[in-house]
């Protein structure tokens, strides 16, 4: 599994203030401590209170990079934001994120080809999120083929079906479930599978439970990437462990210890 | 050329390199000295990835007399067998052994006894008389080996030699010894890699960084446990190869030992006339076994029959042309 940390993003009040201020210190302690936990890329969002969003994500993408070199993923709706994060980024990057407009996507395609950059692309359109599955994957293999047709390596996409709150649209999580395994079969080499995990419990209770019963189950249906809190201990305990059920990492007594032993560099 | 050739496997990691023995500028005393591992890919295949290090063959050398070793294996190493300091220098300079493995039989407590500082002058003599490092092996007996081991591995600090073995059970003592005085160390686990992976963190949560570790997987010989040896070094590799860092060490492998306890190798003509010449058969045993093994990743290959270790070399040789 892909951990991609969703900590630094300017809606949480305590990095606001830190890009605000330029206050390094901050952002690198949350960058190190996010990687510590078991992320293996950082989600990079200046937040909607930037003023200057184009100069905070260079700001943020250097700050970050000069104390850890994991991969970022430059998280903005203005690819005049993620395209300077791209510049200034010295690592492996991740696009974050198109719709599967076909007239945006390929604008998206085309400076992800250019920075040598992975790409994550909603299957949502103009009209919304999907209500099915169907449409899921009509917005998918549209997403694939947009790819394809631009000589960008199908691999290199991720496909995120937009995970709903569970106390929004609860009878939508099953198809966004079979959504993730159906994804895989739509191209060769198959698309990669992301979600954003904590929006599955957003206004609810016991958010935590319901972020880490959804991840196990995403984890069955092949998923490849979430975003999620790695300062979670028992939901990283639990994705742990999903990896060895799923013979992603060989088993040993202390297989928590040895999969944060192997993630570290 | 074959169809297989052409899927080539991206591999996101690779085997970490050790070096054993130190010289003067690293301080130690050794003139030779081997790197071993750092492969990125699984053994021989050149066009998926580097392999930049050839496998190494130690040969085995023990402090005590050999009397149960078939005729057909000691008449060839000859009168040097009483004589371990001679029988080092001949396997490495006369029989083409990279290295030797000592194995201190003597010092337990059922074959000899032999106190401490016998011990400690017999590897000082043999690091005076060779120019290669030795590997370094206890008696098996805990007890002994946890009296005996800190002791040569402070008489040798610096030199970057090969320990070994530590188990689940019995790690600490001889770990701490070798973290002190620069060595590495070979973890032995019975055949089984989810232990072979505790058993490297336990090691390495004491402090022995994990470019000093080697995996002693435990093997079988020819048709004793070779496929399950050769199965679970697979595994360890691949696993390692697409990232698990805690199984990612060279592996030492004991083909000598474990092809002479083979009743195919040294079963007598008389005793087994089916079997054919007892000579060949013995080296034949010894040689199927060091060969699978090379294709199962093995890093490190202790042997001995002089014979074996020639044709085994020149196998080498011949793989390692790309």
């Amino acid at each position: 599994m892909f951990v991609i940390s969703e900590m630094i993003n300017g809606m949480y009040q305590k990095v606001a203030r830190a890009i605000q201020a330029k206050d390094a210190q901050v952002i690198q302690a949350l960058a190190k401590e996010q990687v510590d936990a078991g992320a293996d890329a950082l989600d990079v969002n200046c937040g909607p209170a930037s003023r200057e969003p184009v100069k905070d994500m260079c700001w943020l993408v250097e700050t970050i990079q000069s104390v850890v070199s994991v991969p970022l993923s430059l998280d903005s709706t203005k690819l005049e934001v993620i395209e300077e994060g791209l510049k200034t980024a010295k690592n492996r990057t991740i696009i974050n994120s198109s719709s599967a407009d076909i007239e945006r996507l390929q604008k998206y395609i085309a400076i992800a080809k250019k920075y040598n950059s992975s790409l994550i692309a909603l299957t949502m359109d103009k009209k919304g999120v999907p209500q099915d599955k169907d449409r899921r994957l009509e917005l998918a293999a549209q997403i694939l083929a947009c790819a394809q047709e631009n000589d960008f390596p199908t691999d290199e996409i991720y496909l995120d079906p937009i995970v709903l709150p569970v106390n929004v649209a609860q009878k939508q999580l099953s198809d966004t479930l079979e959504a993730i395994r159906d994804f895989k079969m739509l191209a060769s080499p198959a698309p990669k599978t992301v979600v954003g995990l904590s929006n599955v419990s957003q206004g609810s209770t016991q958010r935590s439970l319901i972020n880490r019963t959804f991840l196990i189950m995403a984890q069955a249906h092949g998923l490849d990437a979430a975003i999620l809190d790695p300062l979670d201990k028992d939901l990283m305990d639990v994705l742990i462990t999903s990896e060895l059920i799923l013979d992603r990492n060989i088993y040993c007594d202390s297989f928590i210890d040895a999969y944060k032993k192997s993630k570290s560099r | 050329m074959a169809e297989e050739l052409k899927c080539i496997e991206k591999w996101s990691f690779r085997i970490r390199e050790l070096q054993i023995g130190a010289g003067k500028e690293e301080g130690g005393t050794r003139e030779i000295t081997f790197k071993v591992g750092h492969q990125a890919t699984l053994p021989y295949l050149f066009k998926e990835g580097e392999i930049p290090h050839r496998p190494i063959i130690a040969a085995e050398v023990f402090d005590s007399s050999v009397d149960d070793w078939p005729q057909s294996l000691s008449e060839e190493i000859g009168s040097v067998l009483k004589e371990p300091v001679d029988w080092a220098v001949k396997m490495v300079e006369e029989l083409g052994a990279d290295t030797v493995c000592l194995k201190l039989q003597g010092i337990h407590p059922d074959f000899g006894n032999r106190p401490a500082k016998d011990a400690v002058a017999l590897v000082r003599s043999v690091l005076k008389k060779i120019k290669t490092p030795p590997i370094i092996l206890g008696c098996g007996d805990q007890d002994k080996d946890n009296e005996i081991l800190p002791l040569l591995s402070e008489a040798t600090k610096g030199e970057r030699l090969l320990f070994g073995d530590v188990v689940q059970d019995n790690y600490k003592t001889v770990t701490a010894s070798c973290i002190a005085d620069g060595h590495n160390i070979i973890t032995e686990s019975p055949i089984d890699v989810n232990i072979a992976k505790q058993l490297n963190i336990l090691v390495s949560d004491l402090g022995m960084p994990l470019d000093r570790i080697v995996i002693n997987p435990t093997i079988g010989a020819l048709g004793y446990g070779l496929e399950y040896a050769y199965s679970i070094m697979e595994r360890a590799r691949l696993a390692s190869l697409a990232g698990d860092k805690m199984l990612a060490m060279p592996f030492i492998c004991f083909v000598g030992q474990e092809s002479w306890r083979a009743k195919e190798a040294k079963a007598s003509e008389s005793d087994f006339p089916s079997g054919g010449d007892s000579r060949e058969r013995g080296i034949t045993w010894e040689v199927v076994t060091a060969m699978a093994m090379i294709h199962a990743g093995a890093d490190i290959l202790t042997m001995r029959h002089p014979k074996a270790i020639k044709i085994v070399k020149a196998a080498i040789d011949d793989l390692m042309k790309k």
